[in-house]
């Protein structure tokens, strides 16, 4: 009973609700769900790293925008969607397996200024890169192409048809990321993010489990970039920017980093304060950087780490809100 | 053959740029512990200050520099009294966040007071004009620039190596605990570090108004070089932020002749190659 009111209910209750969205919502607050889906996805795969493995990236958009642009490449080329997200993800997955297997070699601000360098290549590249990306105009004209599933093909031309295929796919990478963080391989990282020399002394090859959280990271960043090429049919160079790699550091951070809800509360919270903010004025940068400050200075746990601390001061929460760094890393 | 010295001169130039740029980061990374993401910022902010004291208020250039590092140099003293000073003792992300969110507030706040132009300033009069070296006219403000690039560098050399204040910081930055029972004011030098550091940015800052238009969009730009320069010296090694300088000044300037194209790439193979390589940074030990 106590599992059913505490999880499964209010699950069905959000699944619900965004179910209906497109109904009763009109063209805006269906475009805006999308985008907090695809942050919600962005931010997931970021914080397996940071809040799970301990390890701060900041070199995320790179891979976002690896996934953004094959597969906006794929579609324009080859009208079908699975086509265009699926090559998006496995080619930010594969960018992300060489770029981690050098970057895991680091950990702490070396790590943090490696994954920097290595987004910022892609962006120069991006940039550059004229003939394949279109330089600073970016690529235009991204079909949103039909999901051909064996025999059927369902048209996606309309957000609103485009919006329950990404609520199905994020959905699933939601499911399955909870999975992973509770899975051995979840729990090992967390290991090694709490003491990566106990861990190494219990025979767990930390580097190899550090590059398995990488590369699933460089795969969540990838779907939601793909996702996003069709939403917008363009991209552009911005998506590969370090600043575009703080928008999931800002969610994660304000949802709670030792919460497997904080990213996708703080992805919910990140746009709709946006949102609100710049309705009232055009400068909505010194609010997040305020809210931003204020969290750290007092609620290190975010949004749901600080009311999960109130709800029920048990070990466990208490623990993760005001988790000490082990000595001796 | 000319063109390679010339081209090599406009390296330096640019590097003592980078090195008015990375000098502060990198003191304040080696005293504080802190890497600073507004670093760039506290340079914009230096850069806006110039522009009004100079461009707008008409004031006498010097005048201009000086009081643009005073007025960054309180807002330093600001920001480490009131938000550095309680993050020291937290990890790593929550320091790097903390100090993006600075980015965002400062950024705004320059949009709210200066708009959204972009501003230049004359070169003043004195500066003005070239002198002919290797076949090419060569301005006289880079020569003015490089001139001030190893000035600072001396003056921190001889600040940190040869004075008693100097001999404070090394020994704060090496224990606080053992420092303060020592009897040395930890907090107080730490603010004054951090002090100095802003100032050293809002110098590059304000000496880069001729040469580049102040945006609001500078300080995140200016923050990526700085980065590249500190990480290729060795984070906290002030030694090596000018090593680093010259090193990302030159590769700049030779493949901006030489291969266009991969201008913006290479300092970032320079700098993620010293981190595969070297993490400590070109120069070794921490």
């Amino acid at each position: 009973m106590g599992f059913a009111v505490r999880f499964l209910l209010p699950i069905a209750l959000i699944l619900g609700f965004l179910v209906t969205v497109p109904i009763w919502g009109g063209r805006y607050p269906t475009y805006l769900t999308i985008q907090i889906m695809l942050l919600v996805v962005f931010a997931l795969g970021f914080n397996l790293l940071l809040g799970y493995t301990g390890l701060l990236s900041f070199g995320q958009a790179g891979f976002f925008a690896v996934g953004a642009y094959v597969s906006a490449l794929i579609l324009l080329q080859v009208p079908s969607l699975l086509l265009g997200i699926v090559g998006g993800v496995l080619a930010a997955g594969l960018v992300a397996l060489v770029l981690g297997y050098l970057s895991v070699r680091l950990t702490e601000i070396y790590f943090s200024m490696l994954t920097l360098s290595f987004g910022m290549m892609i962006y120069s590249l991006v940039w550059r890169w004229r003939a394949v990306t279109g330089g600073d105009d970016g690529l235009t004209g991204v079909p949103r192409a039909p999901l051909d599933l064996l025999v059927v093909s369902i048209d996606l031309s309309d957000i609103m048809n485009y919006y329950y295929f990404v609520l199905v796919v994020t959905v699933a990478a939601v499911f399955l990321m909870y999975r992973i963080t509770r899975s051995p391989l979840g729990l090992t990282l967390q290991a090694i993010r709490d003491s990566a020399t106990r861990a190494a002394f219990v025979g767990i090859p930390v580097r190899r489990y550090r590059l398995y959280a990488f590369v699933i990271a460089g795969l969540y960043a990838g779907l939601a970039g793909a996702m996003l090429a069709p939403l917008e049919r363009t991209v552009t160079p911005i998506y590969s920017h370090w600043i575009y790699s703080a928008e999931p550091i800002l969610a994660t951070l304000i949802g709670g980093i030792y919460v497997f809800a904080g990213p996708i509360v703080g992805a919910v919270l990140f746009i709709g304060i946006k949102e609100i903010i710049v309705r009232l004025t055009e400068h909505w940068m010194i609010w997040m950087g305020g809210i931003v400050i204020v969290l750290v200075l007092g609620f290190r746990g975010g949004v749901v780490g600080t009311i999960l601390g109130w709800l029920d001061r048990d070990k466990e929460t208490a623990r993760a809100e005001e988790r000490e760094p082990e000595a001796g890393e | 053959m000319e063109i390679y010295l010339y081209q090599g001169l406009v390296g330096l130039t640019q590097a003592m740029y980078l090195w008015l740029l990375a000098a502060g980061l990198t003191i304040a990374f080696g005293v504080l512990k802190v890497l600073n993401f507004s670093h760039g910022a506290l340079f914009m902010l230096g850069a806006y200050f110039a522009l009004t004291f100079y461009s707008i208020l008409g004031l006498n250039f010097w005048v201009s520099v000086f009081l643009s590092a005073a007025c960054v140099a309180l807002i330093g003293a600001v920001i480490e009294r009131f938000f550095l000073r309680h993050i020291y003792q937290l990890e790593l992300p929550f320091q790097l966040l903390l100090t993006f969110g600075l980015v965002l507030v400062i950024d705004d706040l320059v949009k709210m007071a200066w708009g959204r132009m972009f501003l230049v300033a004359d070169v003043p009069g004195f500066l003005q004009g070239a002198v002919w070296i290797f076949g090419r006219p060569f301005p006289n403000y880079n020569l003015f620039i490089l001139a001030v690039g190893i000035g600072v560098a001396i003056f921190i050399w001889l600040l940190f190596d040869k004075t008693w204040w100097g001999r404070k910081v090394r020994a704060a930055a090496w224990s606080r605990e053992m420092s303060s029972t020592l009897g040395l004011d930890v907090p107080r030098t730490f603010t004054l570090v951090f002090m100095l550091a802003a100032a050293l940015a809002a110098v590059g800052g304000a000496l880069s108004i001729p040469m580049r238009p102040a945006s609001p969009g500078l300080g995140e730009a200016m923050i990526v070089q700085a980065f590249i320069v500190t990480v290729i010296g060795g984070l906290g090694n002030i030694r090596g932020a000018f090593v680093g300088a010259i090193l990302v000044g030159m590769l700049t300037s030779y493949s901006t002749m030489l291969f266009p194209l991969f201008e913006l790439f290479l300092p970032y193979v320079l700098m993620a190659l010293v981190l595969i390589l070297r993490p400590e940074g070109i120069l070794g030990g921490r």
